[in-house]
C-alpha cells in the first residue's frame, strides 16, 4: 500500500496543554479513514497539520510533501471542508464556482455544473441567503469537482438534518471515491460513517490509541450478550466494558478467542460507538 | 497571473459597495448639492436684489474673451475637475483605510479563511492582491468617478447659463478631462507608493490581530506619540515630539490622504495667484514627483513593504480559527 500521510512522532505544544502527544500513524491510498476521538482529543489539531495550516514537531509527510514547507503545492492535491459555515457569507454560488474554476487548476467546471444542476442553488445567490444544507451542497460540488488525491473533512455535516447528512456521505461515495482517492474524516456522529469507512482511528490526548482497518476490526472486538448466570465466568476474560440490559450483561472484549465468546452467550460485531465509549472511558474525569 | 486577477477580482465583488458605490453615491450627492445650491441661487435671485444670480441678458462674454482669459477659464474648470477628484478620493481614502483593516481579519473571524486556505493559493498572492486593490484598483476607480462627476457638473452648469441666455458651452471645450484622467492616473504611482506604510500597518495589524484590528492600529502608534510628547524623548536625540507625531504617527495612519507628499515636494512656485492655468502649470507631474527625492518618502515605503512582509508571514502562520 501507498502511503497517502504519514506520521510520525506528530506532537503539537499550545501555551498551556499538549494537543498532539507524539501521534504517529499512515493512511494508505485508496482508504476512507475515520478519525474518532472525544471533545479536545486533538482531531482538528492533526487534521491542521496535514494542511498545513500550523506549526509542529515530528515527522509528517503528505503526498511526499512537508506541508509545513510546500503548502502551495500540496493543495493542488488536497481539499477540505473545515465544516459547513466557512464558505464566504457575500460570495454568490456563480462566483464561488467562477473562482475556484479560474483557480483551480484539478477543477472540472461540467462536473460542478452537473452537481450543481441536482440541486436548488442559483448562481445568483448569495451565501447568506442559503440555508446551511445548501451550503454544503455547494461546497461539496466545489470539492467533488477538484480532481484531488486527499480530501480531508472535519465535522462536514455539524448542524444538518438528517437528509442533508444522508445525502452528504451518499454522494461522495457514488459520485467521488475511487481507489485513487483518500479520505480524512472527523465527526461524532460515528453511527453515519460506520459503514463507509475502510480504516478506525482512535484518538485520545494527542495520540493514537486504536488505528485498524474495519475487516480486522471485527475480527479483534467482539460484543457478547451473557445471562446473568455466566456473568462471573465473562468477567474473568477481562472484558473492556460491560453493561446492563434487559436484566442481561453485553460484554464486550478485546482479542478473545471466538469459540470461547460463543460459549458465553450471542456473539455480535460491537458498533463503533459502543467501541469508542468504552474506549474512551474516563476521558473527562 | 490569471490567479492574481481573480484574485483582486475577488477583493471587488467582496468591497464593491467600497470601491465602487461609496465614490459613486458621494459623487451624486456632492452634484445634488450643487443642484440645490443653483436653485437656491435661482429663488434668491427672482426674489430680492441682494443676493443670487442676476443677469442682465447682454453678458455674452466670451465674445470678449482674449485667448488668454478663455485658456484661464479652462484651466479654471481643470481645477475644478482636480478638486471634485480629490474630494471622491478622500472617501475612498476612508473606505481603504477600514478595508485594510479588515483584509486580513475579517475571514479569521467567520473563519472563510479556511476555505480559501483550502485552495491552491499561496498567502504572498492573497496579500499582495488586497494591497493592489487598495493602491490601484480602489484610487483608479475613485478618479475615473470623479473627473465624470466633474464633468456632469460642468454641463449642469452650462445649462442653467444657457437658460439664462449666456452660451457658455465654449468654455467647456477649453477644459481637458482626458489630459486632467490621465495626469491624475499617472499619480496612482506616486500616491501608491506615499501610501504604502499606512497600507502596511494596517495590514500588518488586521493579519496580526487576534480580536479589534482598529484598536491596535490606532493605539499603538498614538498611545506611543502621547509617551513620545510626555517625557520629551525625541528632545534628548535631538528631535521634537512633532517629529514623531508627523513622520510616524502620521505616516502609519494618515498616508492614504490624496496629495499628503506635497509637503515633501519641493517648494511650489506660483507666478501670479490670480492666473489659474499658471497655477496649474506649476502643479504639474514633475512637481509632485519631485517627492521622490525626499528621504521620507522612501524610508515610508520600505518600513511599508517590511510590514506588508509581516503581514505575509502572519498570514500564513496565524492559527486561530
Amino acid at each position: 500500500m501507498t502511503a497517502v500521510v504519514t506520521a510520525t512522532g506528530l506532537t503539537k505544544r499550545y501555551k498551556s496543554s499538549l494537543a498532539l502527544d507524539g501521534a504517529t500513524f499512515q493512511i494508505g491510498a485508496g482508504r476512507i479513514v475515520g478519525l474518532i476521538g472525544p471533545n479536545g482529543a486533538g482531531k482538528t489539531t492533526a487534521l491542521k497539520a496535514i494542511l498545513g495550516l500550523t506549526t509542529f514537531d515530528g515527522q509528517l509527510n503528505v503526498l511526499g510533501l512537508d506541508p509545513r514547507k510546500d503548502r502551495n503545492k500540496l493543495m493542488e492535491q488536497v481539499c477540505f471542508i473545515a465544516d459547513v459555515a466557512v464558505l464566504p457569507r457575500w460570495m454568490k454560488v456563480g462566483d464561488a464556482v467562477d473562482f475556484v474554476a479560474n483557480t483551480h487548476p484539478r477543477f472540472d467546471r461540467s462536473k460542478c455544473d452537473a452537481f450543481l444542476a441536482r440541486t436548488k442553488l442559483q448562481p445568483g445567490q448569495k451565501v447568506k441567503q442559503l440555508s446551511k444544507g445548501m451550503i454544503v451542497q455547494l461546497h461539496l460540488a466545489l470539492v467533488m469537482s477538484i480532481d484531488a488525491r486527499l480530501l480531508v473533512l472535519d465535522e462536514p455535516t455539524l448542524g444538518l438534518d438528517i437528509l442533508y447528512r444522508k445525502h452528504f456521505y451518499q454522494s461522495l461515495l457514488e459520485d467521488y471515491f475511487d481507489e485513487e482517492k483518500t479520505i480524512l474524516v472527523t465527526t461524532h456522529q460515528v453511527e453515519e460513517i460506520e459503514h463507509i469507512l475502510t480504516d478506525l482511528m482512535f484518538i485520545r490526548d494527542g495520540k493514537i490509541v486504536l488505528d485498524t482497518d474495519m475487516d480486522s476490526l471485527g475480527e479483534r472486538f467482539a460484543e457478547v450478550l451473557v445471562g446473568a448466570e455466566q456473568a462471573a465466568a465473562a468477567r474473568q476474560l477481562k472484558p473492556l466494558d460491560e453493561r446492563q440490559v434487559f436484566g442481561k450483561s453485553i460484554f464486550l472484549f478485546d482479542n478473545v478467542s471466538r469459540p470461547q465468546l460463543e460459549e458465553l452467550g450471542e456473539v455480535r460485531r460491537p458498533s463503533i460507538g459502543d467501541l469508542f465509549v468504552a474506549t474512551m472511558k474516563g476521558t473527562y474525569a | 497571473m490569471k490567479t492574481f486577477y481573480w484574485l483582486v477580482k475577488r477583493e471587488f465583488w467582496e468591497h464593491k459597495g467600497g470601491f465602487f458605490w461609496a465614490p459613486v453615491v458621494t459623487g451624486i450627492v456632492f452634484l445634488v448639492l450643487n443642484a440645490m445650491a443653483i436653485v437656491l441661487g435661482e429663488t434668491f435671485g427672482r426674489r430680492s436684489t441682494w443676493a443670487g444670480f442676476k443677469y442682465n441678458g447682454d453678458m455674452h462674454f466670451q465674445q470678449n474673451m482674449s485667448p488668454g482669459d478663455l485658456h484661464n477659464a479652462g484651466a479654471a474648470l481643470d481645477i475644478m475637475l482636480y478638486a471634485i477628484a480629490g474630494i471622491v478620493l478622500c472617501v475612498t481614502a476612508i473606505v481603504v483605510f477600514f478595508y485594510c483593516l479588515g483584509a486580513l481579519y475579517d475571514d479569521r473571524r467567520d473563519r472563510s479563511i479556511l476555505f480559501w486556505k483550502s485552495l491552491p493559493l499561496s498567502d504572498t498572492s492573497t496579500v499582495l492582491s488586497k494591497v493592489a486593490s487598495a493602491i490601484l484598483l480602489a484610487p483608479a476607480i475613485a478618479m475615473v468617478v470623479g473627473v465624470i462627476v466633474g464633468l456632469a457638473l460642468s454641463i449642469l452648469i452650462a445649462i442653467v447659463a444657457t437658460l439664462h441666455g449666456v452660451a457658455i458651452w465654449s468654455l467647456l471645450v477649453e477644459s481637458h478631462p482626458i489630459r486632467v484622467v490621465f495626469n491624475l492616473i499617472l499619480l496612482i504611482p506616486l500616491y501608491a507608493v506615499w501610501a504604502l506604510p499606512t497600507i502596511g500597518w494596517l495590514l500588518l495589524c488586521s493579519a496580526w490581530a487576534r480580536s479589534k484590528p482598529f484598536l491596535w492600529a490606532i493605539a499603538l502608534p498614538v498611545g506611543t506619540g502621547v509617551i513620545v510628547s510626555w517625557f520629551g524623548l525625541m528632545g534628548m536625540a535631538g528631535l521634537s515630539s512633532s517629529w514623531y507625531w508627523k513622520n510616524v504617527v502620521g505616516r502609519l495612519l494618515g498616508s492614504l490622504l490624496p496629495g499628503g507628499w506635497v509637503s515633501n515636494a519641493s517648494p511650489l512656485v506660483v507666478p501670479n495667484h490670480d492666473d489659474p492655468a499658471g497655477l496649474l502649470d506649476s502643479l504639474d507631474l514633475a512637481y509632485h514627483y519631485s517627492a521622490l527625492a525626499s528621504p521620507s518618502l522612501w524610508i515610508g515605503a520600505a518600513v511599508g513593504i517590511a510590514m506588508i512582509a509581516g503581514a505575509i508571514w502572519f498570514r500564513r502562520w496565524r492559527d486561530d480559527s
